[in-house]
């Protein structure tokens, strides 16, 4: 085990319940694992509720409803309510699919706090192209109901290659859509983003240009809309400070009971992810291996664990510097430090030398599980 | 933005503020994000209920803490908390 000693783990505030993985869209920047169709096990109710008592127990308050597509499960509204008495304050991220009036007044009685609807681009075409389904009417018509029933809502766009040149279209919609905040999240590139990333990665040019506008239309909407700018790390020179350092604040949930530390951390090898149905919330956060393994910096090797700026930014996201170097214990590659920061401009070519090929020479790959069988028997948890 | 010390407060719909018993602390929680409050930032937030105005709140305070002067600081955190979307005047 890599990891430090105990005697400063801090209790966990964000619990992430990924209730399911079962989900109508099929959104080539996914950020669940390749593999996902043979984790296909579901928690049960009574093993969610138990999760839930457990976590807010140890101090956890914020809490994540998420999936895949969380309302194809039928005791979301059970789960909610037991999360309200708990005193969470509970967030739905959901794509809006399969959402109805009924089901947003059940859920608002139940006790849920927030819904975040997702919108993959401007116009319909792009929209139900990106998503795999047709769905961009009626995501409107859930935002404009969630607004209706008295919810915060945060519009949630992902920004890649394919929907950033209409970021002023973009913004026009969370406008007339009323959102309180809207979440532009430049895709990372975890998961079916990493698959996808030379088709879905834009240029720097675009990056400035589009977060250029995303800025001044900041200033305009000021006191109305707050915008969550997720900013593109293949184009910083320091990486993300990763979950607010591993063990500290995050724990995530798999709709199999898997507890991860970050949700993409089901990639590591090595790490023996505990599962739920084995052991208590604070068995997992306190002595687990996988919740020990990268806390503290006893881990790091250089040029971290000489850098001044480890205990700001971690070394940076232990996912991205096992997919891009093969060792997670590594300096994520983003940091201009890292002796491999020549794989993020590797990368940056490479996508901008397939933006010049014809779709059909390189399609994207969808998020469904046919796809997703063909990424079977990786590493990992 | 400034406090219209003739209208009453009222603490935001979308916001919640809440004991936090694991924490030791009021919390205002809001989508995906949470602000930890000391104790006289809470003592004020708990009076934004939309039946007091500035003034009201001021001189609750005052008697609840048996002093005087308090004015300019409960103002002062009260246009914070507006410009954050914590509390809404009408």
């Amino acid at each position: 085990m890599a990891g430090s000693t105990k005697t400063n783990i801090t209790p966990p505030r964000w619990l992430l319940a990924e209730l399911t993985y079962a989900c109508p869209l099929q959104c080539p920047y996914c950020s669940n694992p390749l593999d996902y169709a043979q984790h296909s096990a579901e928690l049960t109710t009574e093993d969610w509720k138990r999760v839930l008592t457990e976590a807010r127990k140890m101090g956890a308050v914020q809490l994540g409803f998420s999936g895949g597509e969380p309302l194809t499960r039928q005791d979301l509204p059970e789960l909610v309510k037991h999360a309200r008495e708990l005193g969470y304050y509970s967030n739905l991220i959901t794509s809006g699919y399969g959402m109805t009036e009924a089901k947003i007044i059940q859920l608002k009685a139940a006790g849920l706090d927030h819904i975040q609807v997702s919108i993959q681009a401007s116009t319909q075409e792009l929209n139900d192209h990106i998503a795999g389904t047709a769905s961009f009417e009626h995501k409107k018509a859930v935002a404009h109901l969630v607004k209706k029933h008295g919810y915060p809502m945060v519009l949630c766009v992902v920004i890649h290659r394919e929907n950033i040149h209409q970021m002023p279209e973009i913004l026009a919609m969370a406008e007339e859509l009323g959102a309180d905040y809207l979440e532009l999240a430049n895709t990372q590139y975890y998961g079916w983003a990493h698959a996808n990333r030379d088709l879905l990665l834009p240029t720097q040019a675009q990056f400035i240009e589009a977060e250029k506008i995303a800025q001044a239309f900041k200033e305009k909407v000021t006191g109305k809309m707050k915008i969550y700018y997720v900013v593109p790390d293949f184009y910083e020179d320091r990486p993300k400070g990763c979950m607010n350092g591993w063990g500290t604040t995050f724990l995530t949930i798999a709709p199999d009971g898997v507890a991860l530390p970050c949700h993409e951390a089901r990639i590591l090898p090595g790490l023996d992810c505990p599962n739920v149905k084995d052991f208590s919330i604070s068995e997992i956060w306190q002595e687990s291996k996988a919740f020990n393994f990268f806390r503290g910096d006893a881990w790091m090797q250089e040029p971290c664990r000489s850098c001044d700026e480890k205990a700001k930014d971690f070394g940076g996201c232990r996912c991205q510097a096992y997919m891009l170097t093969g060792d997670m214990y590594k300096t994520d590659p983003v940091c201009s430090k890292s002796p491999e920061h020549g794989l993020i401009q590797a990368a940056i070519d490479a996508a901008a030398a397939t933006s010049q090929l014809a779709e059909n020479e390189k399609p994207l790959i969808f998020r469904n599980s046919k796809n997703s069988r063909n990424f079977f028997d990786k590493p990992g948890c | 933005m400034s406090i219209n010390p003739n209208q009453t407060i009222s603490f935001s719909p979308l916001h919640r503020l809440q004991w936090e018993e694991a924490q030791q602390k009021h919390v205002i929680l809001y989508p995906e994000g949470m602000v930890e409050l000391n104790q006289s930032s809470a003592e004020i937030l708990k009076l934004c209920d939309g039946t007091r105005n500035l003034t009201q709140i001021v001189s609750a305070l005052e008697t609840t803490f048996a002093t005087t002067g308090l004015t300019k600081d409960i103002t002062a955190f009260l246009e914070v908390a507006l410009k954050n979307g914590w509390i809404n005047q009408n």
